[in-house]
């Protein structure tokens, strides 16, 4: 019974994807649209039951369906392990996937316009959105209910691809082009690392399932590999490591998050689904679900911490001097991504899986809520000229307000419960680095709250920036939009208070793995714990309640009392905006040493290689030498017989002098 | 024995010199195509001097059964060489050494 469900849950999604995907143009819009939701609905109410199943009635469940290839010794299977962290994750990224289906409704509905006229790519874009989207899904609940590496990866590779789709999905704009280029190839030098990372577990422990690959990691711990030169290395820490790298890709942490702001060329509903609330997750979800591993080696938590934190101060600045309003909220992903990879790398997967849920959801919200002002506006994304829109769209407005107040923490919305408890675990750590964790991910906290209202006050208040035409038109958006974000709106609001079950109860117990150190580091924060209430009066009184309002009162007193603060310190500190517009220059940093290098290499293989080698050398040279060879033996051939004659007597001559030299 | 009044290599230098001859003359002839027919027969010739005179003063009588073989083989040759040399000259109009190098390189 349980088993069917399991594989309806990503097979739903699949045959949505297929029927809008394949017959999209016979069966026309509305059917398009409603195949694909049906899917995504029944995988929806499906995960519910199978959360109810798991979380309350307490079964796991872990077999394999389907043998996909045996060879010697290894068997790639395709099964699902089912616990508690899976069905929290089933549940997320159904619900946020099915209203972001519902809210796609009303945003595509003008495609058309987005497309040159008679363009044939255009042509039922609107049924191929879904397709796309619901194909997104069914990627990411196999990556999600894996039990095994090999599925892990296909799921990896597959929400890779789907990603590269939507984001360049409107392929007539170079702009899109570029951006779906840019992150599919940043995506593989994280997807090379993350290859090398499953090859590394496959060649020491032998198994592909992670049930048996965690049984078998306590014996792997004293193994060293030998990289290069004579330095050894502890196994389990370079396959951590190697892993964590394709988490950098996909989760987009320094330096491989270039491709994540990029992302926004896409349309907004993916966007939300895609590149703020489910996909970009999946690397926090592996490095969760590889907790028993990770916890064996302190030196790749250390890196994973330092990322984190590096990816949460730095990427959350850039979000201040962004005008575009997608932009923003792509910083501030940026920025919530590196929260959870500190906590993952302070060894509190629970919090990092919490602050992952919380996210999501406003995330999601915040993005749809800009997609609504988006539509609004007649696709004008840039902040300057908008201005007052909350007299225009009350709907849009205090959801937004709900998802800015869960993103900066404010006491009482989800992302305070999961960000304090990040903060509170980090201070506790004693993973190496963890000093300069803190004081990125506190500092973080006031900044985050600076742009997010830098950004919610220069859209809904204060001046009307806009044109008279656009003003003109200016109204709230249809109910498709304004349902989901309302359903979003209420688990923004009140997935923290999950808090008192999911990390300090025993939710991730057998799902998620910490011992040693961190194991008292949860029970030490577990201590402190006197109930939801307390803990909310004790975050009133706590720094970063305080670093979130100082970053909210100075984003209200520069962008509404006083602009020419702003101005004063833009020409004050001229290079500070430059390096962060620029954003520290590392996409100039790639675009020319590795893409132009990339380029250099390739025209002067080329050149010298192909055309200059192969080409001329090779083939043509040694074409020309049997050409001149045979130009100077032709001379030889005079046709006079008596040269023939001359040349035989002369050669029957020497024949017989050797002949009698040997024999003498 | 009477016959041994001339010695074998007073028969071998005559031998050796009418083939020299007919060399020299293939090789110094430019003009007529004939000559170098002529000139072959003559190298025939110096070898069968040589077969004959190894055969009498070996007392072996095969040498100059050898000869009458080469001999036939050499009437032969020379029927079919002038035929060829005929065709040649009604294809061409020449037997001049010098003009027939079709097979120029």
């Amino acid at each position: 019974m349980m088993e069917n469900i399991y594989l309806a849950i990503p097979l739903a999604p699949l045959i949505g994807a297929i029927i809008a995907g394949v017959f999209g143009g016979k069966i026309g819009r509305t059917a398009a649209h409603i195949a694909t939701i049906a899917g995504v609905a029944t995988a929806c109410v499906l995960s519910f039951i199978v959360l109810k199943h798991i979380a309350f009635d307490g079964n796991t469940y872990n077999e394999t369906v389907y043998t996909w290839a045996a060879t010697e010794g290894i068997a790639f299977n395709v099964g699902f392990l089912i616990d508690n962290l899976t069905a929290m994750m089933m549940v997320v990224v159904t619900f946020v996937s099915l209203m972001v289906h519902i809210y796609t409704i009303g945003y595509m509905e003008h495609d058309e316009h987005n497309w040159p006229e008679e363009s044939l790519v255009g042509r039922n874009s609107y049924q191929r959105f879904f397709s796309y989207i619901s194909l997104f899904t069914f990627s990411m609940l196999m990556l999600v209910m894996s039990n095994n590496f090999m599925q892990l990866f296909f799921g990896w590779e597959a929400v890779g691809l789907v990603s590269y789709l939507l984001i360049g999905f409107w392929s007539t704009r170079d702009t899109a082009i570029f951006a779906n280029m840019k992150a599919f190839l940043v995506n593989r030098v994280g997807d090379f690392g993350f290859l090398l990372g499953i090859a590394a577990v496959l060649m020491y422990f032998g198994s592909m399932d992670y049930a048996e690959v965690f049984a078998k990691a306590p014996e792997v711990v004293g193994k060293t590999i030998n990289i290069y030169g004579a330095a050894e290395w502890s196994v389990i820490t370079v396959a951590c490591i190697l892993l964590f790298v394709g988490a950098m890709g996909k989760s987009a942490q320094v330096p491989l998050h270039v491709w994540l702001p990029d992302s926004m060329e896409g349309p907004t509903p993916i966007s939300a689904l895609i590149h703020a609330a489910t996909m970009v997750t999946a690397g926090i979800f592996m490095v969760a679900r590889m907790s028993p591993l990770f916890e064996l080696s302190t030196t790749a938590l250390s890196f994973v911490l330092i990322i984190g934190s590096i990816t949460a101060f730095f990427m959350g600045l850039i979000g201040i001097v962004q005008n575009d309003i997608k932009r923003v909220v792509a910083y501030s992903t940026l920025s919530q991504l590196g929260y959870m990879t500190v906590a993952l790398g302070a060894g509190v997967y629970g919090a990092a899986v919490f602050h992952l849920m919380t996210h999501a959801f406003f995330k999601a919200l915040l993005f749809l809520a800009a997609g609504s002002v988006i539509i609004a506006m007649h696709h004008e994304q840039d902040m300057r000229k908008m201005g007052g829109l909350k007299k225009y769209m009350p709907i849009t407005y205090w959801t937004s307000l709900i998802g800015s107040l869960a993103l900066i923490g404010f006491p009482g919305f989800s992302g305070f419960f999961s960000k304090d408890l990040i903060i509170e675990a980090v201070h506790e750590s004693h993973v190496p680095g963890a000093h300069f964790a803190y004081w990125m991910v506190l500092l973080g906290v006031f900044v985050t709250a600076f742009y997010s209202f830098r950004m919610f006050f220069l859209v809904f208040h204060g001046k009307e920036r806009m044109d008279d035409h656009t003003k003109h038109h200016l109204k709230e958006s249809p109910w498709v939009v304004t349902v989901p974000l309302i359903a979003l709106a209420i688990p923004a609001v009140i997935s923290g208070y999950l808090l008192d079950p999911m990390v300090v109860g025993d939710f991730f117990k057998g799902a998620i793995k910490g011992v040693g150190e961190h194991e008292s580091l949860v029970s030490e924060i577990s201590h402190h714990y006197h109930g939801i209430f307390p803990f909310i009066l004790h975050g009133l009184s706590a720094t970063p309640f305080w670093l979130a309002m100082g970053g909210l009162g100075s984003a209200w007193f520069i962008y509404m009392r006083k602009p020419e603060i702003a101005e004063w310190f833009y020409n004050k500190f001229r290079w500070i905006h430059t390096l962060l517009d620029n954003k520290y220059f590392i996409d100039d940093f790639n675009q020319k040493i590795f893409a132009g290098g990339a380029v250099a290499l390739g025209k002067g293989l080329w050149k010298y290689g192909d055309r200059m080698l192969i080409d001329t050398g090779l083939v043509n040279d040694s074409a020309g030498f049997i050409k001149k060879l045979a130009g100077w033996s032709r001379y030889l051939q005079t046709g006079y017989m008596y040269h023939y004659a001359f040349s035989m007597i002369i050669g029957v001559l020497a024949l017989m002098g050797w002949i009698i030299y040997k024999a003498g | 024995m009477a016959q041994s009044m001339i010695p074998l290599t007073h028969f071998l230098v005559i031998g050796a010199i009418l083939f020299s001859v007919s060399v020299a003359g293939i090789f110094l002839n430019r003009k007529n195509m004939l000559i170098i027919l002529m000139c072959i027969e003559l190298m025939l010739l110096a070898v069968n001097i040589n077969f004959i005179a190894f055969s009498h003063f070996n007392q072996d009588m095969g040498g100059q059964v050898f000869v009458f073989f080469i001999l036939t083989v050499a009437a032969a040759e020379a029927a079919i060489g002038l035929a060829i040399l005929v065709v040649l000259f009604r294809n061409r109009g020449t037997i001049n050494v010098q003009e027939l190098d079709e097979m120029k390189g």
